[in-house]
């Protein structure tokens, strides 16, 4: 009788530990810092995307409006699976994406384009990752959001979901 | 390009002969001869052969910076030197489950040939259960972690080793670390093939202390290596910090320790047949565990590699799987044999081996709930909160005291009925240590009575084992010497905590830095070219109030391939104290950033983790004659 009551305990306990865990496992890794002091965008120097021709910093965010950087990698599988909703939030006219592709082989990087589509209304590249540091990034993907002071307000750690786009669209409203 | 054709198929060769060893053991079950067959051995060497085939096949397409290997590629660079290709191969994701798919072969060999004594379906259900965990890793290699990806087009130049992965250190703590970390699966498979069997006596006691021993050797010093790389590479100048990824390493450590002292007394009294055998459930379970919490990326450290949902799910159920199966063989095959065993007086050696488990059981749950409580609370009311040390220690170093009192009397207790021997050298020696700790600290805290206390409490320990050790000979010296370990450690961490000291400041070349023990002088800074990082040396020189000046030279290392910023320390370590100095740079300024440590007794903590892993090898070798 004890033994089958500890049992069931065990089971009741182990079934919540699983439960646990795998929403868990469905609702980690997108980890959102709060930035306390507002960051400008740092001023650099890029390649661009297309045209291979060097970018200023202050031309690419010259427009009065909001942005997003995102940085990404053709190699980069969670990438993927943010494309579309970047490409959703393409369709928004107040704001521009730039794309910042972080450490890639330019061939790789064009047909990972072609394939899922352009979401950017411009792509600068970062061949060995210093921009993107310089940024303040950990990893690919990561997105930040560029207020129209050209202040960083906001910068979410991994892949983004629903719920960071309709976040997004409240900030940029 | 063929390395990585070869480990590939011989990772599906070794999963097919999985399933073939599972069927021919099943059969060899109901034969009734008295040996397994021979067939069962050579397929489970063969097995063992192709996973160390897939594993050097890994190895040659790192040595030749083969980046159509898209593990290769990730985790590899031309310019890195041959040392860290070769330790790239398990600094990674899919290279380490390798490892763990090579130690959990080589371990189920081994134990077949060195269990010929052992009864024979015992042996075989050992196999089946280690199979069973070995099928799970072959599946989950090749469905989720493939480490033979192939790249194409194949890039011309790799991603490049993560630089604080480059260190000596660090490239043997995952093998060391593993053998002990994986080896508890041994223990977990034999211990299940036991219990249906029916077999948790003094026999098995005795054939089990050999793996328990080794895999707690291994997993001691693979902590230790682990904790060494991150006093001299992170450059925080801590050797421990409650970071998930230690503690789940700590947790099976914790459990393997108790298991250590039950099996004792299983070998010799035949008693706490429950305890051994759910601790050797619960270490091997905490080691899943711990590879699930790090692996899927429900965690953010150092460890996590990649944050795949895919691999976190497949563990997951597997791991619960395993608890389910090891958990309904417990419930359903085990029967306490209550009669002869369990009748010890309070004061016994049985009272204090229970005793030192319950405290290990605490530490557990400690170490445990700082670990899955954010994950938790972050699933439940979706708030987010990192646990930090105060946490621990508030919680593990008061408990501590009773803990190491426990530790010096129950050695010395006799089996079943015992009572305390030598009553008055003890009080002779508690009063010494209490003496002494007051006169030592009573200037150093201001926390007197609680530090005073507890440091005489690890010295009581330490002066009884000595005694012991001097006086006895005779008496168990494997463990007198590990637990002269244990409160060698404890001593030297209090110490290290209480006396270290430390100053930042910021400071340019050619300045002088005055502080109340001495002066700090920048002497200049030189600039260096290697292969894979470029960096900068600066060059300090150091006076303390005696006038003896010491030279330290810190260095910030810039990495190119990838580009990341490390700061290395430059310690200088005598048998008292170790100097630690590390700068970094203040952007757009000529100062510099310095931290100056000054850390007593560091060096003892490794050599007293030594001296707590050697008691485990004597007793591991005693054991022979």
């Amino acid at each position: 009788m004890k033994n089958k009551f500890n049992l069931f305990v065990a089971v009741i306990f182990v079934s919540f530990c699983f439960v646990i865990f795998y929403k868990g496992l469905n609702n980690s890794n997108i980890y959102a810092p709060k930035i306390n002091d507002k960051k400008s965008i740092p001023i650099f120097e890029a390649k661009d995307f297309n045209s291979s021709a060097y970018l200023n910093s202050k031309k690419i965010f010259e427009e009065d409006t909001f942005f997003i950087v995102n940085i990404w990698a053709s190699w980069c599988v969670p990438c993927r699976t943010e494309h579309p909703l970047l490409m959703r939030l393409s369709k928004n006219q107040s704001v521009k994406l730039i794309g910042l592709n972080y450490r890639d082989d330019p061939n790789n990087a064009k047909k990972f384009i072609n394939e899922f589509g352009n979401p950017y209304s411009q792509i600068i590249i970062d061949n060995d990752g210093a921009l993107s540091i310089e940024f303040g990034a950990y990893g690919v993907p990561e997105t930040f959001i560029i207020d129209k002071n050209k202040k960083i307000i906001r910068k979410f750690i991994g892949p983004i979901n629903e719920e960071i786009v309709e976040e997004i669209k409240l900030i940029i409203k | 390009m063929l390395a990585n054709q070869i480990g590939y198929y011989s990772l599906i060769l070794g999963l097919l002969l999985s399933v073939l060893l599972c069927v021919v053991s099943i059969k060899d079950l109901n034969r009734s001869s008295k040996q397994i067959n021979q067939n069962v051995l050579s397929l489970s060497f063969l097995q063992l052969v192709f996973v160390i085939v897939s594993f050097l096949s890994l190895i040659i397409s790192f040595i030749n910076s083969d980046f159509s290997n898209e593990t290769v590629f990730n985790n590899s660079h031309t310019t890195k030197p041959l040392f860290y290709k070769i330790s790239g191969t398990w600094g990674n994701h899919e290279g380490s489950l390798l490892l763990w798919l090579l130690v959990l072969t080589l371990f189920i060999f081994l134990f077949l040939i060195k269990s010929k004594e052992q009864p024979k379906k015992y042996r075989i259900l050992t196999l089946l259960f280690q199979q069973i965990i070995i099928i799970g890793f072959f599946l989950f290699v090749l469905m989720t972690s493939n480490p033979f990806n192939y790249l194409f087009p194949i890039p011309n130049e790799g991603l490049g080793l993560n630089p604080i992965l480059q260190d000596p250190a660090l490239a043997i703590h995952p093998p060391i670390l593993y053998l002990g970390y994986v080896g508890t699966s041994i223990i977990f498979s034999s211990s299940l093939a036991a219990v249906t069997q029916n077999y948790v006596s003094k026999q098995w006691g005795q054939h089990i202390k050999k793996w328990v021993l080794v895999s707690w050797i291994f997993l001691t010093i693979g902590i230790m290596l682990g904790s060494i790389w991150a006093y001299y590479e992170l450059g925080w100048g801590g050797f421990w910090f409650w970071d998930p990824v230690e503690n789940v390493s700590l947790m099976p450590w914790l459990t393997l320790t108790a298991l250590l002292h039950c099996i004792a007394a299983l070998e010799r009294r035949d008693a706490l047949t429950s305890w051994v055998v759910i601790l050797s459930i619960t270490t091997f379970t905490l080691s899943m565990c711990g590879t699930f919490l790090v692996r899927s990326g429900i965690l953010n450290s150092v460890h996590t590699f990649a944050n795949d949902p895919a691999r976190g799910i497949f563990i997951l159920i597997f791991l619960f799987a395993l608890i389910v199966l090891s958990l309904g063989i417990f419930f359903i095959f085990h029967r306490e044999n209550n009669k002869r065993l369990n009748n010890f007086f309070w004061l016994s050696r049985e009272t204090s081996i229970l005793i030192n488990n319950w405290f290990m059981m605490y530490f557990l749950s400690v170490v445990l709930i700082g670990t899955v409580y954010p994950i938790f609370l972050d699933v439940i009311s979706s708030e987010k909160i990192s646990v930090g040390p105060p946490f621990y220690q508030k919680l593990i170093v008061p408990f501590l005291i009773p803990f190491l009192l426990f530790m010096s009397l129950g050695p010395r207790l006799k089996w079943i009925k015992s009572k305390i021997e030598n009553k008055n050298s003890l009080i002779v020696i508690f009063i010494a240590s209490l003496i002494l700790t007051f006169f030592i600290i009573k200037n150093l805290t201001t926390d007197l009575l609680f530090y005073t206390v507890l440091i005489s409490a690890a010295f009581f320990l330490f002066f009884t084992t000595l005694k012991e050790l001097f006086i006895k000979k005779f008496n168990n010296i494997s463990q007198t010497v590990s637990h002269l370990g244990f409160s060698l450690l404890i001593l030297s961490i209090l110490f290290n905590s209480i006396l270290s000291s430390e100053i930042i400041t910021n400071i340019k070349i050619g300045e002088k830095y005055d502080y109340d023990k001495g002066e700090i002088f920048f002497k200049k800074i030189e600039e260096i070219k290697e292969s894979n990082f470029n960096s900068i040396i600066a060059s300090f020189e150091i006076k303390d109030k005696n006038g003896k000046t010491i030279e330290l030279k810190p260095e910030i290392r810039i990495y190119n391939q990838p580009v990341i910023i490390t700061s290395e320390a430059d310690i200088r370590t005598t048998l008292l104290e170790d100097k630690f100095l590390v700068m970094n740079l203040v952007k757009g300024n000529e100062y510099f950033n310095i931290r100056y440590q000054v850390k007593p007794f560091m060096v003892w903590i490794w050599i007293s983790i030594l001296l707590l892993s050697l008691g485990g090898l004597m007793s591991l070798f005693k054991r022979k004659t």
